[in-house]
């Protein structure tokens, strides 16, 4: 009985969707409880108040109700929206060519070229904006240099701490991010295509336009996706670059984990932010491949 | 024409891509304490003072301690879910990979401060375990993501030979599968690694009384007299990173050539 047990036992663990799935699970048990379980909890606690230190676990409405209706809270969610919607279409209207460069153009070394385009991307984030700190500053490489040339004889100050500023460090951050999944698109675009097209007499515009273009729009969404998402939940870039009027709703939810100490509203902002991110990504989604399927 | 314009844009973007870091080198190298134009001239002095800042030596060996634990844990949590992923069918296969690999595209912030919200409300402290927990939890997708690309490329075969002839599947993994991934596992080791050693935000929210080495960063930032000896520091933080990384592009590379693998870091 229990040597046929046995053999059942180990049969059952010798099955390859059983072996596959035991393999897995290190990785998924670990994601589950320092991501599925803590975005739980995250939920519930916007549910819950806070007076002073002590938590009170009546499930109610009222940190959503207070993110509704103060002002403060529906700007920085709309400014977060505005400054992630530019740093991507930036992104991908400046990332595109490049990656149509190494997927055409370049025929020999590509790896390399790919190597050299992500390295900065594997690079200190903080460094990064440290650096465009050093350029645009009240005494930065832009200013001084300037002066230097003596085009301006004083410091230009609207180059630092302003929403600008925060578009143009995040969308460098990003650009490498950007570029390899449309580059994957794009390279993975069947040659002979561009072929018959150039065949059947189109130019190399028309060709671009009615081809090339919307076999990457994979890649394109994609990179929409990866750099929108993160980017509307930074909260370094705002606070070392973008002044006062350049925070966003990350800087608001650190706020309320640290100095103001009031986690449950911390959370409803949190959880505000992650539907309106969902929602936005989804309809973009949406519309690309309603869009998509409409040019075919 | 078109051919030219394009490669001169392309050169135009690698100079914007690459500038604003070079910066930071130069300017370590600069005799002055304000860091601007114009250069002044040499000195190593930014870099001599690192050498007596014992707290930044401190947060230095606290960033190898997170760095290392992270980049082990990560990596054989990625050689299980990328065997997995190449080698066999499961329950649920698509959304489980999927699941493990969102927080590539999660906002940090969500990760930072959820993770810090059950480890306080546990009744744990916030540490240097807590920030490798953190890390581990960024680096996994992007270990899973190295390794499969390398488990992806060999031949199913070869396994199959060893078993033939009479090994069993454990020896079969140490002296055929291992031997053939473990490019991807350096490269994997040293990625992870990097990134745990750059990672700014789920360290600023999860640490505790022991800074990183970004977290040092950031508390310096804020005393102008310090800001040289900051951008000296990093100086030697990118360059590292960019040393691990070339390092395991190479290792990477001369794998592939050997086993005629093709693919890239992502």
């Amino acid at each position: 009985m229990s040597a046929s047990s046995a053999g059942g036992l180990s049969l059952f663990f010798r099955r390859d969707g059983v072996r596959g799935f035991m393999l897995m699970s290190p990785a998924f048990i670990f994601a589950l409880l320092l991501l599925a379980i803590p975005i739980g909890v995250i939920i519930t606690f916007s549910f819950w108040t806070q007076s002073y230190l002590d938590i009170d676990t009546t499930l109610t409405l009222s940190n959503y109700r207070e993110v509704w209706e103060k002002p403060i809270y529906g700007v920085l969610l709309t400014r977060s929206l505005i400054v992630a919607g530019t740093v991507t279409f930036v992104t991908v209207i400046f990332a595109y060519p490049l990656a149509y460069y190494v997927a055409f153009h370049v025929h020999q070394r590509k790896a390399l070229w790919i190597f050299l385009i992500t390295i900065p991307f594997w690079t200190s984030y903080l460094l990064r904006i440290f650096a465009w700190k050093l350029i645009l500053g009240y005494n930065g490489v832009v200013n001084t240099s300037l002066m230097e040339i003596g085009l301006i004889t004083e410091p230009l100050s609207f180059i630092l701490y302003n929403v600008n500023a925060v578009v143009l460090t995040l969308s460098h951050a990003w650009m490498p991010f950007a570029i390899l999944p449309i580059y994957v698109s794009l390279q993975k675009i069947d040659r002979s295509y561009l072929e018959a097209a150039t065949d059947l007499g189109d130019g190399p515009i028309r060709r671009f336009l009615r081809v090339t273009l919307p076999l990457s729009l994979p890649g394109v969404l994609a990179a929409m996706v990866v750099v929108f998402i993160p980017t509307i939940g930074d909260y370094v870039t705002p606070k070392l670059v973008g002044g006062t009027d350049g925070l966003m709703i990350a800087n608001m939810i650190q706020v309320q984990f640290g100095k103001a100490n009031n986690w449950p509203l911390g959370a409803a902002l949190a959880v505000t932010t992650m539907v309106t991110v969902t929602l936005v990504a989804t309809a973009f989604v949406f519309f690309a491949k309603w869009l998509g399927g409409r040019a075919r | 024409m078109r051919f030219k314009f394009l490669t001169l844009y392309a050169v135009a973007f690698m100079i914007f891509l690459y500038l604003p870091v070079l910066f930071l080198p130069l300017f370590s190298f600069n005799d002055s304490t304000i860091v601007a134009f114009p250069l002044k001239g040499f000195t190593l002095q930014w870099y001599e003072n690192l050498l007596t800042e014992t707290t930044m030596h401190q947060a230095f060996f606290n960033s190898m301690q997170v760095g290392w634990s992270t980049a082990i844990i990560s990596t054989l949590l990625g050689i299980c879910a990328a065997r997995a992923v190449t080698r066999y069918n499961f329950f649920a296969k698509k959304s489980i990979t999927a699941f493990v690999m969102l927080p590539l595209v999660l906002p940090e912030i969500i990760v930072a401060i959820s993770l810090l919200v059950v480890i306080l409300w546990l009744g744990f402290n916030l540490s240097l375990f807590s920030v490798m927990l953190g890390h581990i939890l960024m680096t996994v997708p992007f270990s899973t993501a190295v390794l499969i690309s390398s488990f992806e490329g060999f031949d199913k075969s070869l396994e199959e030979a060893s078993m033939d002839l009479g090994e069993g599947p454990f020896m079969t993994f140490l002296r055929v599968t291992l031997p053939m991934v473990a490019p991807g596992i350096i490269s994997s080791l040293l990625i992870t690694f990097t990134i745990s050693l750059d990672e700014f935000i789920v360290a600023f929210f999860l640490t505790g009384t022991e800074p990183t080495l970004p977290i040092y960063i950031w508390g310096q930032l804020r005393f102008i007299a310090k800001l040289p000896n900051v951008v000296a520091l990093g100086s030697i933080l990118l360059f590292s990173s960019f040393l691990l990384l070339c390092i395991a592009e190479f290792v990477r590379r001369r794998a592939q050539r050997r086993t005629g693998i093709e693919g890239s870091i992502l």
